[in-house]
């Protein structure tokens, strides 16, 4: 069998895979943020708050504990950081320095896990696990649950109501999980994956003397840094360690986990809103764009256009024989599809073309399926504006469920969109200009451009992958993406909680012969349009300066 | 404003009660309960899958090694011991002051992009020091010098992709079929074994796909190489 076929093949059984679980992990996901009873531990995780999780809360009070409980988690991650030194179970690695330290916090409370540092030389165990690790969860909890409040402002009437912060964020990380991360991380060891507390120690080579090794709790970091679509892994090189994704089956294992929850979301989102087709349409467009991702980034990738591959004979530059072209292209667009930013191999050393594809892909504000929650809503704020489109080109006044789409719902989604091309425009032309930023690019010309240009992108979408060639371990990079992390999450989060708002509190109008079908294949086909002209309108001429310029130079 | 002042407070205060409430459950307990079944039902793997040769630890299955004559004087950069399989080059680890290649596992790639050191969309014949092409360039040469053998001769166009790259961990344990087929007339000849015998290793020590599709073909290194130095002994 050829590696082209092989790779389809696998691709057909993630597919597979994926559509077995879509109906009753999403169904699961539904139950639980629609159920009205509470486990015995939640009980008790409540009264240590002291939140009352029954409490209905308004837009502006569930956006005050998303934000609270954020800003807590930065600070503590911060200082953990900084104490690292005098802690115990630190394998004797010191306190992380200021910029660093507030990069690294700011990157993992955002989900972004946007890394400057290399994990097996930085983070002891108890950073790793009581701190990052942490955060893969909780993040990819907050993300899911503001999802959740935007659903339910659609399916709810009258009300200002929007559910509870506390409730939703315990439930999501109770019980969505950490019972799925415990089940994987198993898996992942039993295939090779490692997990214990072991320090540094020597281990025999074969031709005599011996390689020092970094143990740690690796197996059950992998999990959840997939599952939370998180991707800040335990060692520098991320998920193309050995020791992280030692086999071809924990490859595509890994993409499954990173997919899983995205696209079960549709479903959760179709039960709650009462009518599961409308989840089938917001699912058929994210595969729709995923798969032509998938598709064309295997071809590129194959050919692998690119005087030094053409050389090489093919373009394993940066991948691992165990993986080959075909495995590392489909997780390359899962996680950047996604908010993950795992890399199974280095997109630096991509086709031009195929690097062009993983930037694109973020570009699209991570929607195909998106990150843990996040891809739900955003994919949401596009039906929207899609909506309203539709609405101009008929003269109607747009609704989208039941809910119309007036002045004040269209504004909130215009900043949505237009935070993070702001950011990522604004911050890499900053980058460019000012003496002495470029000297952190690796490369030089058209693929140096790429590199500030990703990292940038990567930051403000909280995706956290990175073309590895740019320094960002400099006090301009860590703080510049570290402000655009956080504005790159915390303010999308405010215009959805207030969109779900004003939602919630309308009045549902009665679907009549005139009304926009948003269930139909016709609707998919305007979502997929609308993505792609307003991503690409904003995008084209800095994409046309890096990856474009090198793609086709060659 | 008193009055918000105490409720920010109040709800910070929850915050840092949820944060460490949940950091106890997937901060410790998760780890815990996940490193005690690990270390319980997969105690090997959990640890780093080491392998033994003659009753001592040779190293891991998943991470790479180098097998090189020791550093001559004058010498940076060790040459390989063409007596054993050699696996992919890599660059991305590189010399560094706190780790010697492969002594403390740091891992990494070179992130060179695929037009580094092209002119005009080629790599020149002299392509500038460091880049990706003299990279490829150099490996292949190499490859092609150390593998030619009296009734054996490599062709520049024989020579697999992943010989000539560096992997994206720099800690890749396993080669192509291919590349190992092309290192089997050197090491036969460098041991004195036959060519055959050398073929059949290769062929047993071959890993096809799981399931016929998942993953590639490959072959691990240290694997073959344990097999051939007990082919060696034995004969």
């Amino acid at each position: 069998m050829g590696p082209v076929l092989a790779a389809v093949l696998q691709l057909l059984a993630l597919i597979g895979a994926l559509a077995l679980v879509y109906v009753p992990v999403g169904n699961y996901m539904a139950r639980v943020y629609e159920s009205r009873t509470h486990l015995r531990v939640e009980k008790w995780i409540y009264k240590a708050i002291g939140a009352d999780p029954d409490a209905e809360m308004t837009w502006p009070a569930y956006l005050r504990g998303v934000l609270a409980f954020s800003a807590v988690s930065v600070l503590f991650l911060y200082l953990l950081q900084r104490l690292q030194g005098v802690l115990p179970g630190s394998l004797h690695f010191s306190s992380v320095n200021p910029a660093q330290s507030f990069n690294t916090a700011v990157s993992f409370v955002t989900n972004t896990n946007w890394q400057s540092y290399s994990g097996e030389q930085t983070m002891g165990h108890v950073v790793q696990t009581a701190g990052l690790a942490v955060q893969n969860f909780v993040s990819a909890a907050v993300g899911i649950a503001v999802a959740v409040a935007l659903v339910r402002g659609f399916a709810r009437s009258r009300t200002g109501e929007l559910g509870n912060f506390w409730s939703d964020l315990v439930r999501g990380t109770l019980r969505v999980l950490v019972p799925m991360s415990v089940v994987a991380g198993v898996i992942l060891v039993a295939c090779g994956a490692i997990q214990n507390f072991s320090g540094i120690h020597e281990v025999g080579q074969f031709m005599g003397g011996s390689q020092q090794w970094n143990g740690g709790a690796v197996a059950s970091q992998e999990a959840i840094k997939e599952l939370g679509t998180n991707g800040g892994g335990y060692f520098n090189a991320n998920s193309a360690h050995p020791f992280e994704n030692p086999t071809g089956f924990t490859n595509l294992f890994e993409i499954f986990l990173i997919l899983v929850i995205p696209f079960s979301l549709t479903r959760t989102f179709g039960v709650m809103v009462g009518n599961v087709k409308q989840g089938y349409a917001i699912l058929a467009t994210m595969v729709t764009i995923w798969l032509g991702f998938t598709v064309l980034m295997m071809w590129t990738e194959f050919a692998h256009h690119g005087p030094a591959l053409q050389a090489a004979g093919g373009a394993m530059e940066g991948k691992e024989v165990r993986f080959g072209v075909g495995g590392s292209s489909i997780f390359a667009v899962a996680t950047t599809l996604t908010s993950t930013g795992a890399v199974d191999s280095f997109h630096s050393s991509f086709t031009g073309l195929g690097g062009g594809i993983t930037m694109l892909s973020m570009m699209l504000g991570e929607i195909a399926p998106g990150g843990t929650g996040s891809g739900l809503y955003g994919m949401l704020i596009m039906a929207v504006i899609a909506v309203f489109i539709a609405g101009l080109m008929v003269g109607r006044t747009p609704e989208y469920l039941g809910k119309k789409i007036g002045g004040r719902e269209m504004k909130l989604a215009a900043c949505y969109i237009l935070v993070t091309p702001a950011l990522v425009l604004v911050f890499t032309a900053a980058s460019m200009a000012l003496p002495t930023p470029p000297h952190s690019m690796l490369n030089s010309g058209a693929h140096g451009f790429s590199e500030v240009l990703y990292a940038f992108t990567s930051a403000s979408n909280n995706n956290g992958s990175a073309f590895a060639g740019l320094n960002a371990n400099t006090d301009w990079y860590n703080t510049m993406t570290g402000l655009a992390m956080l504005l790159g999450r915390f303010l999308p989060m405010i215009f959805v909680l207030a969109l779900a708002g004003s939602l919630a509190e309308q009045t549902p109008v009665p679907e009549t012969a005139g009304t926009l079908r948003t269930e139909k294949p016709l609707f998919t086909g305007l979502l997929v349009g609308a993505i792609l002209i307003i991503t690409g309108l904003t995008y084209f001429p800095a994409l046309a300066l890096g990856p474009l310029a090198e793609g086709l130079a060659s | 404003m008193n009055n918000s002042v105490t409720n920010t407070v109040r709800l910070l205060g929850a915050g840092l009660r949820a944060l460490l409430v949940l950091t106890l459950v997937t901060g410790v307990i998760y780890p815990l309960v996940v490193t005690g079944v690990a270390q319980a039902l997969f105690n090997n793997k959990a640890n780093g899958s080491e392998i033994k040769a003659d009753g001592r630890v040779v190293g891991s299955s998943l991470i790479g090694q180098s097998y090189n004559l020791p550093l001559k004087k004058g010498q940076t950069s060790a040459d390989p011991d063409l007596k054993w399989f050699q696996g992919r080059p890599q660059n991305g680890l590189g010399p560094n002051t706190v780790n010697t290649r492969y002594s403390l596992i740091l891992s990494g790639a070179t992130n060179l992009s695929a037009d580094s050191g092209a002119v005009k969309g080629v790599c020149p014949a002299q392509p500038a020091d460091k880049t990706l092409c003299a990279q490829v360039l150099a490996a292949r040469d190499a490859v092609v010098k150390d593998n030619t053998v009296p009734g054996y001769t490599v062709r520049p166009a024989d020579v697999p992709a992943d010989a000539v790259t560096s992997s994206g961990s720099g800690l890749d344990p396993a080669i192509s079929p291919e590349y190992a087929e092309l290192q089997v007339h050197r090491v036969a000849a460098k041991n004195g074994l036959s060519v055959a015998a050398v073929d059949k290793l290769v062929k047993e020590q071959t890993q096809g796909r799981t399931l016929g599709f998942i993953g590639e073909p490959q072959v691990n290194v240290l694997e073959l190489n344990i097999a051939l130095k007990d082919l060696v002994a034995g004969k």
